[in-house]
């Protein structure tokens, strides 16, 4: 039972590489809480946008996980 | 009425693709283009472009739906280059094709306005062997908020 998480950006700088398996958890908050705390509050920033299974999730509170899924946290973007 | 739109993550020759792009349209009057490239200076050495597959390439090609709809074209042609790249290399080329020269600039600008402050790139810079990632710009965001005035062409 695992999550595949991706960081975009700088974010991979906070979490000290680019993807994570992380012990399965049903929502955000529970998967947020069991991350370094640095790390946590870099993800819940306002600006961060999260895709879940590649598609972007327009209400994260509310989202239910499944065992293998992928969430990619993106930060603002830099521009083309 | 096509549109070409890809992602590369090797160089590429902007001529070479200008030149094929236009061949491809014999009913436009004119080709508007705009190349962007790395710019030197500022002691950078690199710069390195990433994306997020599920996201990038379809929205540049939605935003290539978008001009297609508005303006009046003929083709279009949308190149970025994602990877390592230098300073002096080829990073974007738009071009659009139209019957007449006000569409064809018109729908290249807006597009490079959303490519700059929507599309899903990421980018960061390496100066005296250290990287630093790049925050948006306000200005990117000045410059989208034009297109969403009514009527602009």
């Amino acid at each position: 039972m695992a999550l595949a998480l991706l960081f975009l950006g700088r974010l991979e700088d906070v979490a000290g590489g680019s993807e994570r398996a992380v012990p399965f958890a049903p929502t955000l908050d529970a998967l947020l809480a069991a991350l370094e705390p640095d790390l946590a509050e870099a993800l819940r920033g306002p600006r961060i946008r999260l895709a879940h299974n590649g598609g972007l999730v327009a209400d994260p509170a509310g989202l239910a996980l499944a065992d293998g899924d992928e969430l990619a946290f993106l930060p603002p973007v830099s521009g083309g | 009425m096509a549109s070409d739109v890809r992602l590369l993550a090797g160089p590429f020759d902007p001529g070479a693709q200008l030149s094929a792009f236009t061949r491809s349209q014999p009913y436009a009057g004119g080709v508007v283009s705009f190349l962007g490239q790395v710019r030197s200076g500022g002691g950078v050495e690199a710069l390195e472009l990433r994306h997020f597959e599920p996201l990038t390439l379809p929205g540049m090609k939605d935003l290539a739906a978008q001009a297609l709809a508005r303006w009046s074209l003929d083709g279009l042609l949308a190149l970025h280059r994602i990877g390592l790249l230098h300073p002096g290399d080829p990073i974007v080329l738009v071009a659009t094709a139209a019957r007449h020269r006000r569409d064809a600039f018109a729908a290249a600008e807006f597009v490079m306005d959303h490519l700059k402050s929507e599309s899903w790139f990421w980018k960061r810079e390496r100066a005296g062997g250290a990287w630093r990632w790049i925050e948006p710009r306000a200005v990117d965001f000045a410059d989208l908020a034009r297109w969403e005035k009514s009527a602009v062409d």
